[in-house]
């Protein structure tokens, strides 16, 4: 699709992004020995750091990537919020004030309580700036998301834009104020996700037969006799294009191609009700115009057959997104309430939109997104996402990469560095726990709003089929212009929030656990604030490359990684040293490694890497499914109590 | 570290892994039963989705009520290295 910035949705853009970030330098301007910087002096009321736990965990994952993938999935998306929404039940009821009593800055600290040595602080600072570089790259995805509808910009600037103006916050700020930004953040993002789904419900459903450019997607059939391709072509005034080079290996979903007699276009047509094969068979087999991006010789991109335009009016994709039949057949519900939102979806045909990439002998891909109306009661259940049909097969490998990913969302939260250090922000245990009960109800309310929004821009006819991450912008915009500057706004800030808690997560990690604790350089007060200043603009920069490498990755997918590795490298040692006394130093270190490598390599191996990160084929894969859960986390505690029961006696000896 | 907080924040730990569990293993073992719509059009896999998050809440405004404000020992804030 072509994103034509607009003036007043920029205005406002940069207005709310700027006020943010004046709180944030105006708030933080007074840290500057080093526990103000890392740990905001302990003293952020309870109410506002729970909102900020809220502006920290709801990301760019959360409400771009959640929002996506139930807008073009359905209820799989979901999934991901009743796990991450799980996760913090870990960590209130289990993590929760014994790392609060135990720890001063950073994770390392905290498993290190006990044990004073280097070694242990090594492993956990490694593992620290691993599991939030790793988090790092969605976040940074998702900026270059937002940027490219609103201002206009290609991914990459987005990207910049975000990492520079992060290091810029964490540089001159630190903790007290991004706490502040999250507070802020976290607050507006839940109130004008709540209006959105207001609006939605008051808006209902209509019936359409394409998006909201008011293009209407064609339709041929039902056809039970023999389908007669070249008298839709005459129809069309267009002749068949002959199944040529990767057009005709496509056998797993059929196309034909119509060449317009006039203009020489050619637009591509899918199949429906399922395989040519069908047609034989007597089966009803219609045939939807689909839309098609790709490439010609001279390397222009072409879509639906055209070179893609530059503003508005000229060719481009069409937006998508609509229900083709509501219950009783009428074409407008009129205002729907929370439930029967989703009765009524229930009850109705929705458009979805597949893709398949057609490969050519010259390397050129041309990828077509065709039509899929879904019946509502397919939409609403899990296992439609090709990431979870695996419930829905009697192979025991699909079901146990889901089970794997919803064992890592439970036990990830808990794990996640950056929302570790906001147990220190706060004064005492008691207030670690209010605070973490206020961001409960604060995640739990935007995710049951994750639904709605989903679900809303699923039926908005504003989608761009190319890319799920742009859902719940795309969604606003669909609506209203103001409303899509704030709602990017919004998201914005969460990007840029997120992003600044995670490099100071790493930024802590090296100062703390690297530098003055295993390299044992002496720092005073100002020279470790500048050595994590320099830290983070490291990992920034790490941060800006990453981003703009995975463009195009489901963000929710991404983070569901980072999770993985959190959860495999932090968690066993938290919580055999918060429950068992037995355990050694030796044996958190090497659990610790043990956890993070294993997780890094599963994920490296498996098919979704070797696809989209090493151009590889998915068969390529060394491992059987890509979530490594299931396989680490355990690996990981077994580690830990073998290793610990090993070398139980010498706890007193040298530290390394 | 026994103490009566974190007693009780392993009893609904326990439990809450129950409902969470539960929900993960009809969904991988039999996602048929998700369909179902038992209550007013709306299938199991939104209530029970939905349920999950105000359990979430409600446990956890449960376990701040039911913890003793102070755990008899003070915090370790004041210490810098």
């Amino acid at each position: 699709m072509i994103y034509e910035p607009s003036v007043s949705a920029a205005v406002i853009f940069f207005l709310f992004v700027g006020i943010t970030l004046g709180i944030s330098f105006w708030l933080g301007r007074k840290a500057t020995d080093s526990k103000g910087y890392f740990a905001a002096h302990g003293q952020i009321p309870w109410f506002v750091n729970g909102v900020a736990f809220a502006g920290d965990y709801l990301s760019a994952a959360s409400f771009l990537g959640i929002c996506g993938m139930i807008a073009f999935y359905g209820y799989d998306g979901f999934l991901y919020s009743i796990g991450y929404l799980a996760g913090w039940i870990v960590a209130l009821f289990v993590i929760a004030e014994p790392m609060k009593k135990l720890g001063k800055f950073t994770f390392a600290d905290a498993l290190d309580a006990k044990f004073n040595s280097p070694g242990i602080k090594l492993a956990a600072g490694i593992s620290t700036l691993a599991v939030s570089i790793f988090y790092l790259i969605p976040q940074m995805v998702g900026a270059g998301v937002l940027v490219q509808p609103l201002l206009g910009f290609p991914h990459w600037a987005g990207v910049v834009i975000v990492g520079v103006t992060v290091i810029l916050i964490v540089v001159t700020a630190g903790m007290v104020s991004t706490t502040w930004v999250q507070f802020i953040k976290g607050t507006l993002l839940v109130i004008f996700s709540a209006i959105l789904t207001l609006m939605l419900l008051a808006q209902g459903f209509q019936t359409a037969t394409g998006g909201n450019d008011k293009y209407s997607f064609r339709t041929f059939g039902p056809m039970s006799e023999e389908l007669d391709e070249e008298a839709i072509a005459r129809q069309l005034n267009a002749t068949v294009v002959a199944p040529d080079g990767g057009w005709a290996k496509t056998q797993v979903r059929g196309y034909v191609r119509f060449q317009d007699n006039e203009t020489g276009r050619i637009s591509t047509w899918s199949y429906r009700s399922n395989k040519a094969a069908d047609i034989a068979e007597g089966a009803d087999v219609f045939l939807d115009e689909a839309q098609t991006v790709g490439s010609d010789a001279a390397r222009n991109v072409l879509v639906n057959g055209e070179i893609k335009g530059k503003e508005k009016g000229e060719p481009e994709l069409h937006p998508v997104g609509h229900i083709s039949k509501l219950p009783g057949g009428v074409d407008k519900t009129g205002p729907v309430g929370p439930l029967s939102f989703f009765s009524t979806l229930q009850e109705s045909e929705i458009v979805l939109w597949g893709n398949q990439k057609v490969k050519e002998a010259d390397g050129t891909t041309t990828t077509v997104y065709f039509q899929k109306p879904t019946p509502g009661s397919r939409v609403l259940r899990p296992g439609e996402h090709p990431k979870f049909k695996g419930i829905r097969s009697d192979n025991f490998i699909g079901k146990l990469n889901f089970l794997s990913l919803m064992l890592a969302l439970f036990c990830g939260t808990a794990s996640l560095p950056h929302i570790l250090i906001r147990y220190y922000t706060v004064k005492d245990a008691a207030a670690a726990r209010k605070s973490t009960i206020v961001g409960i109800g604060t995640i739990g309310f935007f995710y049951v709003l994750t639904l709605y929004m989903g679900l809303g821009a699923m039926t908005s006819g504003g989608m761009d089929v190319t890319d799920s991450n742009m859902a719940a912008p795309l969604l606003a915009r669909s609506m209203n212009e103001w409303l899509f500057a704030i709602i990017s706004a919004i998201a914005f800030t969460t990007v840029l929030g997120t992003v600044s808690g995670l490099i100071l997560a790493s930024a802590g990690a090296v100062t703390h656990d690297l530098m003055s604790s295993y390299f044992n350089i002496k720092m005073d007060d100002h020279q470790k604030v500048r050595v994590a200043k320099i830290a983070s603009v490291v990992v920034g920069t790490i941060a800006i490359g990453l981003g703009i490498l995975f463009e195009g990755m489901n963000v929710s997918y991404l983070v569901g990684w980072a999770f993985s590795v959190a959860a495999s490298a932090n968690l066993p040692s938290l919580v055999m040293i918060l429950f068992w006394k037995g355990v050694t130093k030796q044996g958190v270190i090497t659990a610790v490694v043990v956890g993070m490598v294993s997780s890094l390599g599963w994920i490296l191996c498996s098919a979704d890497s070797m696809e989209k990160v090493f151009g590889m084929s998915a068969s390529d894969a060394l491992v059987p499914f890509g979530q490594p859960g299931i396989v680490t986390i355990p690996l990981g505690f077994i580690t830990l109590v073998t290793v610990s029961l090993l070398t139980r006696k010498p706890e007193k000896s040298v530290a390394v | 570290m026994q103490t009566r907080n974190t007693r009780m924040g392993i009893i609904l730990f326990a439990v809450y892994l129950v409902l969470y569990g539960g929900f993960v293993l009809i969904n991988t073992f039999s996602p048929e039963s998700m369909e179902a719509t038992p209550i007013a059009g709306i299938n199991v896999a939104i209530l029970y989705g939905f349920g999950l998050i105000v359990a979430a809440f409600i446990m956890a405004l449960l376990y701040g009520f039911l913890c003793d404000s102070d755990d008899g020992e003070a915090s370790s804030t004041e210490d810098d290295q």
